[in-house]
């Protein structure tokens, strides 16, 4: 038998949506039996939602002041303690999984497997490589634990009705302090979170400058959607870091992705082949995007975006 | 600061297009063109940048790979940093490995700071730097998109999915570098001759005592799912339709 445990990530009290993804990755595992741990101050109220999620065993709370914010040394010394008798380990790859799994597995001296984003057995996976230009399948070693992260954009989040029980769990040991946390900033919207959000407009060098960024913040508001940017619009401060669609930005698989000004540059693709629908409108015709657009047009985005806000806009 | 060692990994070069063997026993590398990863490149420029503000520290590239990486180092040498050593190793390790490599090589150099690219391009694996730190047991910064350095202690902020952290971390430790931390310099002619003349060491990790264990075995190469080709439309109107036809708006 499998028993898996899953990082799982929250903030604010609130559950992130990456983790009902690692349930479904965990419950294509043969034979699992899962289990959630939560790391923080006071996990209560994440913990009941992790209880909740279908397919979820257990929820072990470690509340402890030093857990108030996700430190990868403070947390990964405990989830390595944690781990013992489980034979996977798994995290999301948000940016909280991809800097904290790691560290558990140098702990626990195994191999991770980043991005896993199909599972052939319990010790068979798949994941992509070269910007996702190659599929890997790789076998770890069967006596030894699996440490992985999922790639959330590769499975739809598990459902809810789990009765899991919760179990508070008291680790005891000497924390690190040679890590410290000062603060967080982002630029708050209102918006849909760019990771989970059903439909994605994101804006690309075309756009010129942050102030005609508003033409993507329009249309995303009016379609209810998330918005994203290119690096370039990124690295031009026409956007925050955070919309970065990409290889290094975020991966994700909306329903809708309307791609406004952007060239389709393989570290972007990356970030998008699992989107349901990829509308592109570049100036272009050989622009590389419409090579994976279901829907392309040819245009000056700042003559067709007023038009198609104005048609969309119910 | 005394001394900043950096690990730059060989890499395909970012605008290649890698494809896949016929035979899915891996990808095509043969004759394609090799470069520093390009987060390590960034990672060096950091390290470069940190010395001429003042500190005057060290900077020691490492690479762990083929012989033919000391080309790269060569170029790590050219952007100025005083100092190379290789790993050599013909065969690809996890970065677990290479996170033991480097871990030999910390405590042998004892750095005040290890920079490393936040994801080698090739396995995309984004591991070696949170591992080395764990095994060093030293604090880990990663995604860094801003290094201020005090006296024993560096602040970072770090770029996350919510926005921009910032965490304050004990020197030594270990930073991994994100693409907005910098923008790395060219290397100019002179400096390629002047790299010559500097020291490049090659050690191996039998040498470091190291073994190049195999945990994840490669059974299977193949290229993605492609996406079907879609259709043009030829004005926002039709656009518009498509969309409404398809649900979406
Ligand atoms: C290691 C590495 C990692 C990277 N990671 C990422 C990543 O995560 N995400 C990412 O996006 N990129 C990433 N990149 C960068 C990537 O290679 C491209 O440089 C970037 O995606 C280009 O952004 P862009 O399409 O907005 O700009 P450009 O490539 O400059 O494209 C602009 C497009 O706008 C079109 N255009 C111009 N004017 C108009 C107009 N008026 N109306 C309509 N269309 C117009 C042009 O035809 C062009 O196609 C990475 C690169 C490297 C090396
Ligand atoms: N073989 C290697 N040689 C030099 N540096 C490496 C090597 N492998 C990994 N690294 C460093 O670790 C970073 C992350 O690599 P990875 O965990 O493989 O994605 C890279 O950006 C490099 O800085």
């Amino acid at each position: 038998m499998s028993r898996i445990l899953i990082i799982g990530e929250h903030d604010a009290g609130k559950l992130n949506p990456a983790v009902a993804k690692c349930v479904t990755c965990a419950g294509a595992i043969p034979g699992g039996e899962i289990t959630i741990a939560l790391l923080g101050q006071d996990t209560a109220s994440a913990a009941t939602q992790a209880a909740a999620i279908s397919g979820v065993s257990h929820v072990l709370r470690v509340d402890r002041a030093e857990n108030a914010h996700a430190l990868a040394a403070v947390y990964a010394a405990q989830i390595a303690v944690l781990a013992a008798g489980f034979t996977h380990v798994l995290g999301p790859s948000t940016s909280f999984g991809k800097d904290l799994t790691p560290r558990v597995a140098a702990l626990l001296g195994v191999a991770q497997i980043s991005d896993l984003m199909a599972v052939e057995s319990a010790n068979r996976f798949r994941r992509p490589i070269y910007a996702g230009n190659a599929i890997i399948t790789v076998e770890t070693d069967p006596a030894r634990k699996v440490v992985a992260t999922v790639r959330v954009a590769s499975f739809e989040a598990a459902g809810s009705g789990g009765t899991a029980d919760i179990r508070t769990q008291a680790v005891d040991m000497a924390l690190p302090t040679h890590t410290r946390f000062i603060g967080t900033r982002s630029g708050s919207t209102d918006r849909p979170d760019l990771q989970t959000a059903a439909k994605v407009v994101s804006g690309g060098r075309a756009l010129a400058s942050a102030e005609n960024f508003k033409l993507i913040y329009t249309l995303a508001d009016k379609l209810g959607a998330a918005a994203g940017a290119s690096r370039a619009a990124v690295d031009a401060g026409f956007a925050p870091n955070e919309m970065q669609v990409g290889q290094t930005g975020k991966i994700i698989s909306p329903e809708l992705y309307i791609a406004v000004g952007i060239s389709g540059a393989i570290q972007h693709l990356t970030g998008i082949k699992d989107a349901r629908t990829i509308v592109a409108i570049n100036k272009d015709p050989e622009a590389p995007i419409f090579e994976v657009a279901d829907v392309g047009l040819v245009a000056d985005l700042f003559q067709v975006l007023p038009e198609l806000e104005r048609l969309v806009g119910g | 600061m005394k001394k900043i060692m950096v690990c730059v990994k060989r890499v395909v070069d970012y605008n290649v297009r890698v494809r896949v063997k016929p035979d899915a026993s891996g990808v095509m590398l043969d004759g394609v063109k090799m470069s520093i990863n390009p987060f390590d490149e960034i990672a060096l420029e950091e390290a470069l940048r940190i010395k001429e503000r003042g500190s005057n520290a060290e900077v020691l590239a490492v690479s762990l790979g083929v012989g033919d990486a000391q080309q790269q180092l060569r170029t790590a040498l050219a952007m100025g940093a005083d100092r190379a050593i290789l790993i050599q190793s013909d065969n690809a390790v996890e970065p677990l490995v290479a996170a033991q490599a480097f871990l030999a090589l910390a405590k042998k150099e004892s750095p005040d700071l290890v920079l490393l690219g936040k994801q080698a391009i090739d396995d995309d694996a984004n591991q070696c730097g949170q591992m080395l730190a764990a095994l060093w047991d030293r604090p880990q910064a990663t995604f860094a998109s801003k290094v201020e350095l005090e006296p024993g202690k560096a602040r970072v902020t770090r770029e996350v999915d919510a926005g921009l952290e910032t965490i304050e971390v004990d020197l030594p430790a270990v930073v991994t570098v994100d693409l907005r931390l910098n923008e790395p310099r060219y290397v100019k002619l002179p400096d390629i001759m002047k790299a010559k003349k500097k020291p490049l060491d090659v050690t191996t990790l039998a040498e470091l005592g190291v073994e190049a264990t195999q945990m994840c075995k490669v059974v299977r190469t193949e290229p993605p799912a492609q996406r079907q080709k879609g259709i043009l439309v030829k004005d926002v109107a039709e656009l518009a339709d498509v969309l409404k036809k398809k649900g979406l708006i």
